[in-house]
């Protein structure tokens, strides 16, 4: 394959991989703050991109859909953590997992109820629907473009937010080491819903944004959490850089890989993770332990 | 876990004698019904030597099923069920031999990630290569009941019946093995595992290796089942692997008892009662799953078993 191609590819290898970020570093969060596995975290990015085709249907904009799946995102996430998830934090594995695995087939069902089976498309907002040229002989998708650079103003000010922030260094500290929060005197239940309502409010922002992408269908959500469980496997225990290096590499092999292998494409991450479960267990970007 | 004691012994013999006696008075819908329940017992007991016995909670369970029930549609139609059964088994035992020496090197929620990324990629491969034969699923003819030269034709009518005690039998097998397995060494250091791993390889115990082992042997027994389903049903899809399907294991467990070795066959039966039941009041069948494991871990926590201590105490 010529260039161009390959730096299409690539682009869309990258942009694939913030979408993933964005879903797994809430993943990767509520695991490390909390120590749940929340397998209905999926079903999340499939809401969020449901959001965005109801939105885009009833207004025309694809705009007012992103800052209402974070909004939405943020207050559905404090809404399940206040209800549902802090009874669970002390229970079994088991407990846990199926706890989420009800939830999953609980918002599949309320999406079917209300919204039917039928795969559908959303349009690319008119204002983004051409391509930049970006070399001589090479365009690429605007709207694409767009998304790459919401991931990215995402994963700043996500990262500024925990770096910067007193929330934020408290989250960190409670990643790390969670029984220290309840010994520096923060407020661990409001630590919870925080990083609850974020993890949630990225994986509906991932999902609206991804609409336009692919096409909205029943459990598209299902893909996503086992390719974040991947990501966050390959990445690292509990942390978000991990998440995020995780995720860029893995959205490139798997996009690369189908672009240029497609046979074997679709086992491409998995020989991956498998390989760094052989060589580190513990995460390709972990830190080392001390 | 607990192995059930004289009385619980008996009362399980008394309800497999019941389940034998079936096809004495239900309809064939009803004998298919009872089967479907049994192969699910079959693939619960096979996750609860796991689950219950070492506390690994495995979401890429359903694989091994799947790789057992496809194991007939991958070989020769026709041969014997005494090359195909064991085959099932070796199928499925060598592929969770290699995902779980992958998965092992983590533990807790990251093993429970690593099995469902593994088990979801076997599920791709069956999915979406031409080795499964389609994303649809495929008829296959069943092996041939064949031991030993002896052939055992079973006319067309009577198929039900034959599927149900072939199915009853290997159960029952399996549960006594199980039951057996459990008193050993073996089994006491998967019990031992279950409450401290740590302590467990201080004693010197190389954990990794007996949980490779369980891991192993609950996947040639889920291959086991798989074969039963396929055997019985004359046809293999996908979602035979799917981690749904998984869940659902994990489910029965949880609803039968997490601390038992015959909670799962109780879990799997009410399981497929439940669905039945609810066939009549609405075809939403997940809404139906998700509220009863709300129901059960929310108000259950110790299963249908944990009922009547509740009541005691």
């Amino acid at each position: 394959m010529d260039l161009s191609g390959l730096l299409a590819q690539l682009l869309n290898g990258l942009q694939y991989g913030l979408l993933l970020f964005l879903i797994s570093s809430g993943l990767t969060l509520i695991f490390g703050v909390m120590g749940v596995i929340n397998l209905a975290h999926g079903s999340l990015f499939m809401i969020g991109a449901y959001a965005a085709f109801v939105i885009t249907g009833w207004t025309g904009a694809l705009w007012l859909a992103l800052p209402a799946a974070l909004a939405g995102g943020a207050l559905f996430g404090a809404l399940l953590e206040r209800g549902l998830f802090r009874h669970f934090y002390r229970r079994e594995h088991l407990d846990q997992v199926l706890l989420t695995f009800a939830l999953i087939l609980l918002f599949e069902e309320a999406r079917s109820a209300l919204l039917g089976n039928d795969f559908h498309s959303v349009a690319v907002p008119a204002l983004l629907d051409f391509s930049v040229p970006v070399t001589p002989d090479f365009a690429y998708s605007a709207y694409r473009l767009a998304v790459l650079g919401v991931c990215v103003l995402a994963a700043l000010l996500m990262f500024l937010g925990l770096e910067r922030t007193r929330l934020g260094s408290a989250v960190r500290a409670a990643a790390e080491k969670p029984e220290m929060v309840e010994l520096l005197g923060l407020d661990a239940r409001r630590i919870h819903m925080a990083v609850f309502a974020l993890g949630t409010a990225l994986a509906m922002l991932a999902g609206a944004l991804a609409a336009p992408l692919q096409s909205v269908y029943p459990n598209m959500g299902d893909g996503f959490l086992i390719i974040s469980f991947v990501v966050v496997v390959v990445g690292g225990v509990g942390s978000v850089a991990g998440a995020f290096w995780g995720a860029l590499l893995i959205g490139l092999v798997d996009t690369l890989g189908k672009a240029y292998l497609p046979e074997v494409a679709g086992l491409a991450v998995y020989v991956l993770m498998a390989g760094v479960l052989l060589w580190r267990p513990a995460g390709l970007f972990a830190p080392a332990r001390g | 876990m607990l192995v059930a004691g004289c009385r619980g012994s008996l009362l399980l013999a008394l309800a497999a004698l019941l389940v034998a006696a079936l096809p004495l008075f239900a309809s064939n819908y009803h004998l298919q019904l009872a089967s479907t329940a049994l192969v699910a017992a079959m693939f619960a007991l096979s996750l609860q030597l796991l689950v219950g016995g070492a506390g690994m909670v495995s979401l890429g369970h359903a694989a091994f099923f799947g790789i057992g029930a496809y194991a007939i549609h991958l070989l020769p139609a026709g041969i014997s069920v005494a090359l195909t059964l064991p085959a099932a088994m070796a199928l499925a035992a060598i592929a969770a031999l290699a995902v779980g020496a992958l998965s092992l090197r983590t533990r807790g929620f990251f093993f429970l990630m690593t099995t469902l990324a593994f088990g979801q990629m076997l599920f791709f491969v069956f999915h979406d290569t031409p080795l499964g034969g389609g994303k649809d699923g495929v008829f296959i003819t069943r092996p041939a009941l064949e031991l030993f030269g002896l052939a055992w034709e079973i006319p067309r009518r009577q198929r039900a019946a034959a599927m149900l005690w072939i199915n009853l039998g290997l159960l029952a097998a399996m549960y006594v093995g199980l039951a057996l397995l459990m008193r050993t060494l073996f089994g006491r250091a998967l019990l031992g595992i279950r409450g401290n791993e740590d302590r467990m390889r201080a004693l010197g115990y190389d954990t990794r290796a007996v949980k490779l082992a369980a891991f192993v042997l609950a996947g040639a027994l889920a291959g086991l089942a798989g074969h039963c389903q396929a055997m019985t049903e004359a046809f293999v899809t996908p979602e035979m692997l799917a981690w749904h399907h998984g869940a659902e294991a994990l489910l029965m467990i949880l609803l039968g008892g997490l601390g038992a070795l015959h909670g799962p066959i109780l879990g799997a039966f009410a399981y497929v009662g439940l669905g039945e039941a609810s066939t009549l009041i609405t075809e939403r069948q997940r809404l139906v799953e998700g509220l009863v494991i709300l129901a059960v871990v929310l108000a259950l926590p110790r299963g249908l078993a944990g009922i009547g201590r509740g009541w005691r105490r």
